[in-house]
């Protein structure tokens, strides 16, 4: 999602290595591509401003320590105040000590609030909570009934009144406590911040409700009005946290940079793609750690621990310590790689992937390729490849419907692994490998703040 | 090439994520249990809510005709600029503040750092070369280089003899790509035209039944399948029946989709054909694009053109505060007309976009 600022961010830096010394021009110059660089990802020009002139104090103000380069610490710089703006720490949820805890989601319209509404309440569910679904979003033509069949898809209950939205949150309140959910979801409708009777509507859902959290919904991919819209809803329902929607596309996200300065409260959610689970907490470091190109290691792992079968991870991982790992191994992986999402978000959360690589079309069609061209070979030649002759070739590219080129570049790719995998020690550290690999080339790499 | 790509990636997760995930279960406790719940196993619903609206429930509300105009609607919200042309004009020449102000107003108007830094140095020249020294006189250079920005070109929408005309409409989630069909289902009610809505959003939950409210509101015909179906075949179905009732055009709704997704481009591709096939023709794709989205929303332009081949675009919720200012990098840069502006949520607030209007807004 700040794949691009990483990217101008390691332009810059680049520049910047390459020179000894950090003059006051130098500063000018960097923070000249930092402005650019943020308002292409559409971080508001107030929020730029701040957030140039701090690293420029900082900058100029900042010991010449000895053990850094000049780059290193313009970087360190940049990164501790990417921390600060997107708020030091993740969001942390207390439950109300006198159930439901109450939510309220509002938002401008298309933000996607219904779906959030969805996605949270599965959210909630998977931490062993109950909810109820309210819809409140009377305005939009078929919204309450979207907002029922997500909760039939996230197996949680649902409630609605087609009379008044005031009404039908209240409503909604009294039936969790009735039948004692825990989590009370209120969905609203779409409005402007400028639309005073619709800001005052969901005022008075607000009143009437209580909410312990009040989250506003906002699209990853809005440009300078996310700072007017948040403080407009702040100043109308105070507002306890942020949720980002639509991050799996490539919006820039500066939004999110822009709302936590100006409102000042966290980013607590981000939905980042289409099925009901792609939601999780917001993590601001590892965001910092995204824009300055240190990829987003530890999202990976814990979508890995999600969904990776733990026995064929340790089977995997002691074929490849006892160095006979075979196409079949190769294959469980890969199946267990797919279950992670599409190979082009696994690769944006990688680090120190070169551009090349980031930029290049990873259709997951490839993946399916080659695993129809594994699944066409004998159990006998998944173990050792080396027995496929010309004709076991022909059989394999004929059953997996690709030809013979194809699968002499996946044997070849695979021996190739193969030698490297080989050539590596006993795995005890993933920062080792990337090492080894020679993918970690960032200069923020080396940089732990 | 791919293939190798794809080994190196499946050798690169293997071996961190495998090592990783494993090294860190088993420093793990296994995770707790989820609590069960006291009532046995969740199911969908405890009980029937009361009240719960069926898409039958549906009431039809006849419109008065209101004629909307755009600098009425925007003139709900100050314009962007004023408050910086009302500095600007204070001073009694061209100061540098001048020109970082008219820069801020750009930025602020969603037009893009790079188009804002070309408009200013093309600015600049004409100072130069004209002997402009009064605000006023560089206020109207201004105005008159954003409206040069836009194109010259005829911006109706497209109609041709042979029916039945398909207009597809395309974009990513939420930009109002389903409220936008109905509009235009009115607009072109209104000026006689048989029209029959395809709901080729058979992904997101309810889209159909957004739809059909829409219908039975505008009082068209609407084609439409279960959630899950083949867009392309609601979409072929509707051209089908839009010929064989002799209707001029079909409205074809699709799914919000990240243009990112290669798959689902792909399957945007498809729907494309298909509705190219005859009796039909698809005389516009019109991509839908928010008016408070930034920078990206130049991206969803370009790749949505080359997938699809967009024809127009339909700028929408030009009623918030926000300006929209990045349709004139899109025009600029990709050459893509903006066809119509969306102004509120009612069935007849979408009019035809003009340039000079539009920029005059900025200014009022």
């Amino acid at each position: 999602m700040f794949d691009s600022l990483s990217a101008r961010f390691d332009q810059i830096f680049t520049k910047l290595k390459s020179r000894g010394r950090l003059g006051e021009k130098d500063v000018n110059d960097i923070l000249r591509e930092i402005r650019v660089a943020l308002l292409e990802a559409d971080v508001n020009l107030d929020v730029v401003k701040i957030f140039t002139e701090r690293v420029k104090n900082r900058c100029i103000g900042a010991d010449l320590s000895k053990s850094l380069s000049p780059a290193q610490q313009v970087i360190k710089i940049v990164n501790e105040e990417l921390v600060e703006i997107l708020g030091g720490q993740s969001f942390k949820l207390n439950y109300a000590s006198k159930p439901p805890t109450v939510i309220l989601l509002a938002g401008l319209q298309g933000a996607g609030k219904t779906t959030t509404a969805g996605k949270l309440a599965l959210w909630f569910k998977q931490q062993g909570r109950n909810p109820l679904l309210v819809g409140a979003d009377l305005a939009r033509p078929a919204a309450v009934e979207q907002l029922r069949i997500l909760a039939g898809q996230a197996g949680v209950s649902f409630y609605s009144d087609p009379q008044d939205p005031v009404q039908t949150a209240r409503g909604g309140l009294e039936y969790a406590r009735d039948i004692g959910k825990d989590v009370l979801i209120v969905d609203t409708a779409g409005r402007l911040s400028i639309d005073y009777d619709l800001m005052e509507q969901v005022r008075q859902i607000s009143t009437s409700i209580e909410p312990d959290y009040t989250f506003l919904v906002i699209d990853a991919m809005i440009g300078q009005e996310s700072v007017e819209t948040a403080r407009a809803f702040h100043e109308t329902l105070k507002l306890d946290g942020v949720i980002l929607t639509k991050l799996d596309g490539d919006a820039r996200g500066g939004a999110a940079l822009s709302v936590k300065e100006v409102v000042g409260k966290p980013i607590a959610f981000v939905s980042t793609g289409e099925k009901q689970d792609a939601f999780d907490i917001f993590h601001p470091d590892r965001m910092a750690d995204r824009i300055l190109g240190m990829g987003d290691v530890l999202t990976l792992i814990e979508q890995a621990e999600r969904s990776y079968d733990q026995d064929v991870a340790a089977k995997g991982m002691a074929s490849l310590q006892e160095g006979r790992f075979t196409l079949e191994d190769f294959l469980e992986q890969m199946q267990q790689v797919k279950k992670l999402g599409s190979l082009q978000g696994i690769l944006g959360m990688l680090p120190g992937v070169p551009k090349e690589i980031r930029s290049a079309k990873l259709d997951d069609k490839e993946l399916s390729r080659v695993e129809a061209i594994i699944q066409s070979m004998t159990p006998q030649e998944r173990r050792d490849p080396t027995i496929i002759n010309g004709s076991r070739k022909l059989r394999i590219a004929n059953g997996s419907g690709s030809n013979t080129t194809q699968v002499n570049t996946l044997l070849k790719q695979f021996k190739e692994m193969q030698k490297m995998m080989k050539g590596m020690g006993p795995l005890t550290k993933s920062k080792s490998k990337k090492k080894r690999g020679g993918r970690v080339t960032l200069p923020s790499g080396r940089l732990k703040v | 090439m791919h293939i190798y790509l794809i080994v190196i990636l499946g050798f690169l997760l293997v071996s961190v994520i495998g090592s990783t995930a494993l090294f860190r279960t088993r420093s793990k406790k296994k995770p707790p249990l989820p609590r069960p719940s006291p009532s046995g196993p969740t199911t969908t619903k405890d009980r029937v809510s009361p009240g719960e609206v069926t898409p039958s429930e549906v009431e039809v509300i006849e419109e008065p005709v209101v004629e909307v105009s755009l600098r009425d609607r925007l003139s709900k919200t100050r314009g962007l600029f004023s408050t910086y042309v009302t500095t600007l004009l204070s001073r009694n020449s061209i100061t540098p503040e001048a020109w970082e102000e008219i820069e801020e107003a750009l930025i602020r108007a969603d037009v893009g750092i790079s188009l804002t830094t070309e408009i200013l140095q093309d600015l600049k020249k004409k100072v130069k070369s004209q002997g402009i020294t009064s605000p006023e006189a560089l206020v109207e250079a201004l105005k008159l280089d954003l409206v040069n920005n836009l194109l010259e070109i005829d911006r109706s929408l497209r109609l041709s003899e042979q029916k039945p005309n398909v207009w597809l409409f395309v974009g990513v989630n939420g930009v109002g790509k389903t409220t936008s069909i109905a509009k235009i289902a009115q607009m072109q009610k209104d000026e006689g035209k048989k029209v029959i809505l395809a709901a080729g959003d058979t992904f997101r939950a309810a889209a159909s039944e957004q739809l059909s409210l829409w219908a039975k509101r505008v009082g068209v015909e609407l084609v439409s399948s279960t959630e899950g179906a083949d867009p392309s075949s609601v979409i072929f179905d509707a051209v089908q029946k839009a010929a064989a009732r002799q209707a001029d055009l079909v409205l074809a709704d699709t799914a919000g989709r990240l243009h990112t997704k290669v798959n689902l481009m792909e399957e945007l591709k498809k729907i494309h054909r298909v509705a190219q096939r005859p009796p039909g023709q698809v005389s516009e794709v019109l991509l839908v694009i928010d008016a408070t989205t930034g920078q990206n929303a130049l991206v969803q332009a370009r790749q949505f053109g080359q997938a699809v081949g967009v024809t127009g675009v339909v700028l929408t919720k030009l009623d918030g505060t926000s300006k929209g200012g990045i349709v004139l990098a899109v025009e600029k840069e990709l050459g893509v007309p903006v066809k119509l502006v969306g102004l509120g949520e009612g069935a007849r607030d979408l009019i035809p976009f003009d340039p000079k209007t539009f920029i005059e807004a900025l200014f009022d």
